[in-house]
């Protein structure tokens, strides 16, 4: 066999049979299937739970304003005191009791609730709901203002974005879920990048500190064991990331099948959930049809084969520049004062994916789609957004190209590097390698 | 196969690691590689093993010059070297001998006979760090000799090793001369170098300063030192020799005797004496040891600069 078969094969091998990365395996597709599913269960098998509500209402103010929901019964009790009010509590006549103190001249803006039990946050809600809404209606009377014309004021947009192609093609786009979407692929990329260039760092630091590698390039070359890892454990990582796209798509079909409920209304209910927590805003069949459009708008396909692409290059000019420095340092702790000038960019490309994400067409944009050390995080940012394929394209081989120059770099520095023992290094004596 | 170092040159940034050195390795023979720390030698062993090339000068292996095709008949056990740790032993012996180009089955079967003779089979499967340092090396020699090759290099390879053991590799590293391989050793255990080594040579701040087969070289540094050890009841007349003849009497190891230190091209005419005198139980010529050698080239070489 190959020689670089055989590092391929022994750095793909030692790691997928490492514990750490089948723990990580299965547990990613679990945490991003729990944010999922979590709220779907809560939605179905949510609060069903019956409580009675007692309002003393010494104001008068909202007397009339509290009327009974599916789980929610609120009874009218005439004037009786705090005191009264509590012992009702106790002895367990009500659930809850909301007690709403006599004021002088203003409506009241404070109330206390009296329970036993923990106060569930959407009966509270619900509460501070009906109370503002009374209170902005008496006080827009109180200025002259019919509430009529308050709720006509109330006016909702409705606006479908239509991007267009110079074929005439028209497609709905979803701003929203482009932005969230090219914010996780950015996230994504970065990590992998991070976490797997590390791997390729610890790799040649660990040979280096075994003084393994001396026997290894008496057997084949620097270069071919410097590339053999990379390939290997980039390998590994793609090994991770379609497994968690497999392992994802099979817990959640696996679990709408379990539920007995069809894709839509899973996630419908998911997303109704999520929104209840986040504004208590109930969405309409309308909502769930737009989501539906929009998860029918993204072209997975190609998400997924330009983060396989540009995964893959941009890892590989981290990789050989992290294999550089893995050959450098004794052991890992050493590594600080040379990892930080190679992440730099890819933390400024994250940063700047903030912006990016807000405006994918503009010049920064473009720049830093452009430049290899940003442009994988920066181009998974745009690509959600629908850009133009010579863009990809141009991007795509410039970063080629500096991987190829890069490897040159690192290669020089790799051979001299990894057999060089005891040393303090300075950029200067390194700088000094690539003329040997 | 014999290996001809010519006129090789190789020079690191701030310093020349070897100047001009030309060696020959003569075909099926131990070769000694001796110098103090920082002499080259590690540098010359790395440009065999083309980890690194010379600037000026080639390196001809039977007459051919180095090239990628002979790294499969090579065996390098460096002086800085180690193991995956985590990687079970013999899976890693596996793994070493693929990279030089054995095929799986067979470097099996090699390993296997290899594990059992160094008596190391029963950790075929435990991870090398639970191994010790001593068997940690068993098993780094047998990944240098496992694809049999015609020349090997030994970089201290008795370091780490208790007597016994260093012994098996002493036997194991004549076997494989015998078996025809020409090997190298660079060490700077002096004794090892005398029990093995058919030639030497010595190098010193990156040039060779001596050259030649281990009993020409103490012949040369012959100190003319004759030691005669001679049984005589009455030891005056012995005694009486000293002036005439310079030399140094001592109490011989066993009663009676007297150990004569002579100083002096020929014993001849002196032995004639202590044979009339007393009756002779040892005669020989004290010959520098390596040791000796070493040290006292390198001194001799360090005041001229």
């Amino acid at each position: 066999m190959n020689k670089i078969g055989l590092i391929i094969k022994r750095e793909y091998f030692t790691r997928v049979k490492k514990r750490s990365f089948i723990i990580m395996t299965f547990l990613g597709p679990l945490l991003l299937a729990a944010v999922y599913i979590i709220p779907i269960l809560l939605a179905l098998h949510g609060d069903n739970e019956k409580r009675t509500i007692a309002v003393v209402d010494q104001s008068h103010w909202f007397e009339r304003q509290f009327t009974n929901t599916e789980n929610q019964t609120f009874v009218r009790l005439d004037d009786i005191s705090i005191d009264s009010t509590k012992k009702l509590i106790q002895e367990g006549v009500y659930d809850i009791a909301l007690f709403i103190p006599e004021t002088q001249l203003n409506i009241p803006s404070s109330a206390m609730v009296y329970s036993m039990k923990q106060v569930p946050m959407s009966v509270e809600d619900h509460i501070r709901d009906v109370m503002k809404n009374e209170i902005q209606v008496q006080k827009l009377l109180a200025s002259g203002v019919d509430p009529d014309i308050l709720e006509s004021i109330k006016t909702s947009i409705n606006l479908s974005v239509i991007r267009m192609d110079e074929e005439g093609g028209e497609k709905e786009t979803f701003t929203e879920v482009q932005f969230i979407l090219g914010m996780i692929l950015a996230i994504l990329i970065y990590m992998f990048i991070m976490l797997f260039g590390g791997q390729v760092m610890q790799g040649v630091t660990e040979e280096k500190s075994s003084r393994i590698v001396e026997v290894i390039v008496s057997s084949v070359k620097p270069f071919q064991l410097m590339m053999g890892k990379i390939i290997g454990v980039s390998l590994v990582a793609l090994t991770q990331f379609l497994m968690w796209v497999l392992l994802t798509g099979a817990i959640y079909i696996g679990f709408s099948a379990a539920v007995g409920i069809s894709h839509p209304e899973a996630i419908s209910a998911g997303t109704v959930m999520s929104q209840q927590i986040s504004s208590s805003n109930i969405m309409d069949n309308e909502a769930v049809q737009n989501v539906l459009n929009i998860v029918h708008s993204i072209d997975f396909g190609t998400v997924i084969i330009s983060f396989i692409v540009f995964f893959l290059l941009g890892y590989l000019l981290y990789a050989t520049m992290f294999a550089a420095i893995g050959s450098i340092v004794e052991n890992n702790t050493d590594s600080q004062q040379f990892t930080l000038p190679v992440t730099v960019p890819l933390i400024i490309a994250m940063l700047s994916a903030i912006y990016v994400v807000n405006d994918p067409d503009s010049s920064l944009a473009v720049w830093m789609s452009m430049i290899p050390f940003t442009s994988p995080v920066v181009m998974m940012v745009r690509i959600p957004f629908g850009i133009p394929i010579w863009q990809v394209v141009v991007s795509a081989l410039i970063l080629v190209g500096t991987f190829i120059g890069m490897t040159w770099v690192a290669s020089k520095i790799y051979r001299t590097g990894i057999l060089m023992y005891g040393k303090k290094l300075s950029y200067k004596e390194i700088f000094k390698w690539l003329k040997y | 196969m014999k290996i001809e170092v010519t006129n090789v040159t190789k020079r690191y940034a701030d310093h020349l690691a070897l100047n001009n050195v030309s060696l020959q390795v003569p075909e099926q023979s131990i070769y000694g590689l001796l110098g103090p720390n920082g002499a080259g030698k590690t540098t010359l062993i790395r440009i065999l093993n083309q980890i690194t090339g010379p600037d000026t000068g080639q390196v001809l292996i039977d007459g051919k010059p180095l090239s990628p095709q002979h790294v499969e008949r090579i065996g390098y056990l460096p002086e800085e070297r180690g193991l995956y740790k985590k990687m079970k032993v013999g899976e890693q012996a596996i793994y070493l001998a693929q990279l030089k180009g054995i095929e799986k089955p067979e470097a099996t079967k090699r390993l296997k006979s290899w594990f059992d003779r160094f008596e190391i089979g029963d950790w075929w499967n435990k991870a090398v760090e639970e191994l010790s340092k001593g068997m940690q090396q068993k098993v780094q020699f047998i990944t240098t000799v496992i694809h049999e090759p015609d020349i090997l290099i030994f970089d201290e390879p008795f370091s780490g090793f208790d007597p016994i053991n260093a012994n098996l590799l002493k036997e194991s590293i004549l076997e494989l001369r015998d078996k025809g391989a020409t090997i190298l050793l660079s060490t700077h255990n002096m004794s090892s170098v005398e029990e093995l080594c058919d030639s030497i040579s010595l190098i010193n701040k990156g040039e060779k300063i001596l050259e030649g087969k281990v009993s020409d070289i103490k012949r040369q540094h012959h100190t003319s030192t004759h030691e005669i050890v001679v049984h005589a009841e009455d030891p005056q007349p012995i005694m009486a020799l000293t002036d005439d003849f310079n030399l140094k009497i001592e109490d011989g190891d066993t009663q009676d005797t007297l150990k004569i230190t002579f100083i002096g091209e020929s014993p001849n005419t002196l032995l004639h004496k202590v044979m009339e005198l007393g009756s002779l139980v040892s005669y020989h010529e004290i010959l520098p040891s390596m040791n000796d050698i070493f040290i006292q080239e390198v001194q001799s070489k360090n005041r001229q600069s």
